[in-house]
């Protein structure tokens, strides 16, 4: 019961102190420019009545969905793959232990010049940076798999894809999961940046458009703490599947 | 009325080496098992004994059908062994348990009965056999050491094979469990008289189950003597005759009954060979 008041109040401290310090901090400074919690809760209030928070808000959420999901459904059979197949491995881990670095942002001006300023190129943003952590995830998952359960289910004669529908899959999932939150992470930092340049809606759009456009930067803090809430919401998704009885097991919390 | 140990040869053993290749040339090739000869009669339950690393479990892996011995084959019901058959059931020390399933999920694995009544039937009578009633939809996670392996072996069960490979099933747990469940494997092999091949370093434990105790040497391990049981069941440890088997597969351990390195043995420390991952 402590632990729990605590894991309440102790944040909540945290968030009034810095909602205070910040606007002590602007009214000392005297500047008019950077807004008070204030003004940035009466922006966020006008985006609201004006109807492109929600709008932008799932202009976001929509590319973000689309590029994950579509790099979860290539990522995941591919990952399973290369960590049963040690050929596939081998043939397929050192491009994507090179491709891996490369930032996203690095390929902004290949996702211009391939898809245009279309909702596909920040799509296909997010799905590379999805993509190889996903795979990498599910990769060393299968390759984790504790050998007794790979021999008892072979023992009771379990082969072929139901081996890996019964057993290989269920066995990675944990560490696949741990994968695909950190992937959606990921998904969501990117977001913002290809809003910034290849499209006109989203909260990428927004902050770069509230500064572009008379330097609203009530609007820009808005749409930061918008990302900040929504990041946080998406991870609560993702930690409440890791509660699941199917996948508790193999993750230590 | 039980049916009783047959006469007819279940398992056998002939001739069985196995080496370790090095794994590079730093590290020289060991041989693990020489010459292993052995039959096991159907209905039949044999422990096998021997100090750590000795093998024992490397012979109990070749008969399951997960590695391939160097030379010589085992055969069981007159087909050599090639691979894992659900018929032949491995119950592992590290407990194999799928820990996403529920214990009902869990024992009904190898079911294979297609009629979804007989299926449950035949899933409950085990858990109901290994006493966890109630714990069906439990998962794994909620349950102990102990109560995993009651899981596993009525997994084992449930799959109605006709031989169960344990390999130091008991190896894992605490003392008071391990009693426990030896006295519960002795009353369900009764009833049940599958063939066993059991692994263990517990001489005791050997004594206290098998009709046959096979005790290994150090590695490269021989078979250095086959003791028979003939004493009734449920055993006592501190029967005289118990004690007496107890003491003579000591000896052929080189150990006399207190631990104590009798003359002429030197005790090596080998370090393990690690098998192939997956198999």
């Amino acid at each position: 019961m402590r632990s729990r008041l605590q894991s309440i109040l102790l944040p909540l401290g945290v968030a009034v102190l810095f909602v205070a310090g910040w606007h002590f901090a602007v009214r000392w400074t005297g500047s008019d420019i950077f807004p008070t919690p204030g003004q940035v809760l009466t922006g966020t209030y006008e985006l609201l009545e004006r109807g492109v928070l929600l709008k932008y808000v799932v202009a976001s959420l929509f590319r973000v969905a689309s590029g994950y999901l579509l790099a979860v459904l290539v990522g995941i059979p591919l990952g399973l793959l290369m960590g049963w197949f040690v050929p596939a491995r081998l043939a397929l881990n050192p491009a994507i232990q090179v491709l891996r670095p490369i930032s996203p942002i690095a390929w902004i001006p290949v996702a211009i010049l391939w898809f245009g300023v279309s909702d596909l190129a920040p799509i296909f943003l997010i799905f590379l940076a999805s993509l190889f952590p996903i795979t990498t995830a599910a990769m060393a998952a299968v390759q984790n798999i504790q050998l007794v359960y790979i021999r008892a289910a072979r023992n009771f004669g379990i082969q072929g894809l139901d081996l890996f529908k019964k057993v290989v899959f269920p066995a990675a999932l944990p560490q696949i999961l741990t994968g695909l939150r950190l992937a959606l992470g990921i998904a969501w930092l990117v977001v913002v940046a290809a809003e910034m340049i290849a499209v006109n809606s989203g909260l990428g759009y927004l902050i770069i458009d509230a500064r572009n456009a008379g330097k609203r930067y009530d609007l820009v803090v808005a749409g930061m703490a918008m990302i900040g809430l929504i990041g946080l919401g998406l991870d609560w998704l993702v930690r409440r599947m890791e509660k699941l009885d199917e996948v508790r097991w193999g993750l230590s919390r | 009325m039980a049916p009783t140990t047959g006469t007819t040869t279940k398992i056998a053993v002939r001739d069985v080496w196995m080496t370790f290749k090095g794994t590079d040339k730093s590290k020289p090739d060991v041989n693990v098992l020489e010459a292993i000869s052995l039959e096991v009669l159907d209905g039949e339950f044999v422990c096998l004994v021997g100090p750590s690393g000795c093998g024992k479990s490397t012979l109990l892996n070749i008969a399951a059908g997960f590695l391939q011995g160097t030379r010589g084959e085992i055969r069981i019901d007159d087909r050599p062994v090639t691979e894992p058959d659900p018929r032949h059931i491995f119950i592992f020390q590290e407990n194999g348990v799928f820990p996403w399933l529920t214990v009902e999920d869990n024992v009904g694995f190898g079911v294979k009965r297609p009629s979804p009544k007989e299926r449950q039937e035949l899933v409950d009578h085990y858990i109901e056999m290994v006493g966890l009633t109630g714990f069906g939809k439990a998962f794994p996670r909620e349950l102990s050491g102990g109560m995993k392996q009651r899981v596993e072996i009525a997994r084992a069960l449930a799959a109605e094979p006709d031989v169960l490979f344990m390999d130091e099933p008991f190896g894992a747990l605490d003392y008071l469990t391990r009693i426990r469940l030896r006295a519960e494997v002795t009353q369900i092999w009764q009833r049940e008289r599958k063939t066993v091949l059991f692994v263990t370093h517990d001489v005791e434990e050997a004594v206290q189950l098998a009709d046959r105790v096979v005790v290994m040497g150090k590695r490269p391990s021989r078979i250095r003597d086959i003791v028979t049981v003939d004493v009734p069941r449920p055993r006592n440890l501190d029967d005289p005759a118990c004690r007496r088997l107890r003491d003579h597969i000591f000896r052929v351990m080189g150990l006399d009954h207190s631990g104590q390195t009798l003359e002429g043995e030197e005790p090596k420390v080998v370090p393990m060979p690690l098998p192939a991952r997956r198999s």
